[in-house]
């Protein structure tokens, strides 16, 4: 049942690497993790990986003239390294190691935002955009008087590309977009949405945190001037995620933190900010979160993002399939060929924290709410949805066991 | 297998009250009213009452969006305030709401029980000026 035939991966097998969903939940019911969105899990390698530094490796990086503080640094750059061919990018000092994607992003709004932007300019963000994706941008518009402006989305759950000339002007500076929608897993045209932004004079930002850990990215490809992702969502470990910024227009930006590692020197009458990617990384990196990042791109890689990017691709078709046959039930976004890796849905006169509440009853463990997406579901006129996302370690027999407790959710309300 | 506790929250009298809920609507001639949501699930409770002259609570109605155990505790909260003296209302606590929803709940989904007490705490404390009342404080959302 979990091998699921033409996949060059045994799926039983792939399980047996992640201890925590082999997991028994509410008396005898196997646990169901489909919350892959919001954070996914980690194989025993990259939990090893984590052991292994702590009682072999670790000290701080970049200052020790000693012999672990030696080790510790080189693996970290190693991680940098192997982060850097993970997203294809040209030079390894464009990536910056930050606490998550939300960091990356406010690293964009506080150094490039406070310099660059000004009254009258405009930010442009989609209406699938994350809270992380927004808020800062709120912020960056309370400091500097510009305005931002958010790209329609249709009611099937794209971007409305035929308004795209509306939005994206001269006066554009930035378009700050997500390369996958976390509700509606809408998977957007990054490429042509950041030449759209270069043609107006525009830069551009891609928030990948839902797309870097399900297929290959090449920022070179997208063109990106920033994008940014998290670890956790790419089973590695929480406390780390990526910075990506094109080495030509971040090398001069001011710093955003302030302290150690990040001067060339200081003295009684200021301090001279050190070269990139030192310059972005104030303080103690998270060291062990990056070497767990690199295990996990390595476990990643030797499954393969084809791979892991097709097998998703199945999943949300059969769920799609499975779900659209329940009466009552709606699912959000565009058809299954068009999302990568998420499904959400509704059910009518049943709110999603019922449905989540009853499935974790059956072990399932589903998102409900807004998924921190507020002005998306506002747009569709819901409160909250339900959101089933998987990963490569999902099984249909899982999709199967998502559509039966459906039912029996609304055996309990009666409908 | 454990249904238990699940078939527990959604007893026949908490879908009762959900499905056909006592007194959801406008208060006529409302004196106190308010209304308060809780960001994080979008559950939303307006609270509407007509409390006489003799302090005496003579009709509570209620409106509001959100999960079954919210909307539920509503409707189980007016129907058992109506006829109660406003003093003995503001009186009745938390844990006086969790006991009248009679279900016990995860500290996540208490809040869902709780937020039409809360509402009509402030309501009770802010008197209706022309019908209308302030929002209630809002919660933090994580999200």
């Amino acid at each position: 049942m979990n091998h699921i035939a033409d996949l060059p991966v045994d799926l039983d097998a792939l399980r047996k690497d992640f201890p925590i969903l082999a997991q028994r939940v509410h008396g005898d019911w196997p646990l169901v993790y489909l919350d892959n969105a919001a954070t996914t899990q980690r194989p025993r390698q990259v939990i090893q990986t984590l052991v292994e530094v702590y009682e072999k490796h670790y000290a701080n990086v970049h200052r020790g003239i000693h012999w672990l503080s030696e080790q510790s640094t080189d693996l970290y750059e190693e991680a940098r390294e192997s982060v850097r061919r993970l997203i294809h990018a040209q030079h390894l000092e464009e990536i910056i190691f930050t606490t998550g994607a939300t960091a990356a992003i406010n690293l964009v709004a506080r150094t490039w935002g406070d310099s660059c932007v000004g009254a009258g300019d405009e930010i442009l963000l989609t209406e699938m955009e994350h809270h992380s994706n927004i808020v800062p941008w709120f912020q960056l518009a309370e400091r500097t008087g510009c305005k931002v402006r958010f790209l329609p989305i249709t009611d099937d759950g794209r971007l409305d590309l035929d308004r795209l000339s509306d939005y994206l002007t001269s006066k554009t500076r930035l378009f700050a977009f997500t390369a996958i929608s976390n509700v509606l897993g809408t998977a957007n045209p990054v490429r042509q949405l950041v030449q759209a932004a270069h043609d107006v004079g525009a830069l551009a930002l891609v928030d990948g945190a839902q797309s870097v850990p399900h297929m290959a990215t090449d920022v070179q490809f997208w063109d990106a001037d920033f994008v940014a992702f998290s670890g956790h969502k790419m089973m590695g470990p929480s406390g780390v995620g990526v910075f990506y910024g094109r080495r030509d227009l971040i090398a001069e930006l001011p710093p955003f933190l302030g302290g150690g590692s990040m001067i060339h020197r200081v003295t009684v009458d200021g301090y001279e900010p050190a070269d990139l990617p030192a310059r972005f990384e104030a303080g103690t990196p998270p060291i062990v979160p990056a070497l767990g990042l690199k295990a996990a791109i390595d476990y990643l890689e030797r499954v393969g993002f084809a791979t892991i990017a097709e097998h998703e691709q199945r999943l949300v078709s059969l769920a799609h399939a499975l779900l659209e046959e329940i009466d009552g039930v709606r699912l959000l976004g565009p058809p299954p060929e068009e999302k990568a890796g998420i499904v959400s849905f509704v059910i009518d006169g049943i709110h999603a924290h019922d449905v989540a509440q009853i499935l974790d009853r059956r072990g399932i463990a589903i998102r409900a709410g807004h998924h921190c997406a507020m002005p998306l579901h506002q747009r569709y006129g819901v409160m909250a949805s339900n959101r089933a996302s998987f990963y490569i370690y999902n099984t249909a027999e899982e999709v199967e066991k998502l559509a039966l407790a459906i039912r029996e959710v609304k055996r309990v309300f009666r409908r | 297998m454990a249904f238990s506790n699940e078939e527990e929250i959604y007893q026949e009298h908490i879908l009762d009250h959900y499905d056909s809920p006592y007194h959801r609507g406008h208060c006529p001639h409302p004196t106190h009213v308010d209304e308060g949501d809780n960001p994080l699930c979008g559950d939303v409770v307006r609270i509407e009452l007509r409390v006489d002259g003799e302090g005496k609570v003579e009709e509570a109605w209620f409106t509001g969006d959100g999960c079954c155990i919210s909307q539920a505790a509503a409707s189980m909260l007016v129907e058992s305030i109506e006829g109660k003296p406003a003093e003995e209302v503001q009186r009745f606590s938390a844990e006086d709401m969790l006991k009248l929803f009679g279900v016990r709940l995860t500290p996540n989904r208490q809040k869902c029980c709780l937020l039409s007490w809360r509402v009509l705490q402030t309501a009770l404390a802010a008197p209706a000026q022309g019908g209308d009342g302030d929002p209630a404080t809002h919660e933090d959302s994580n999200g």
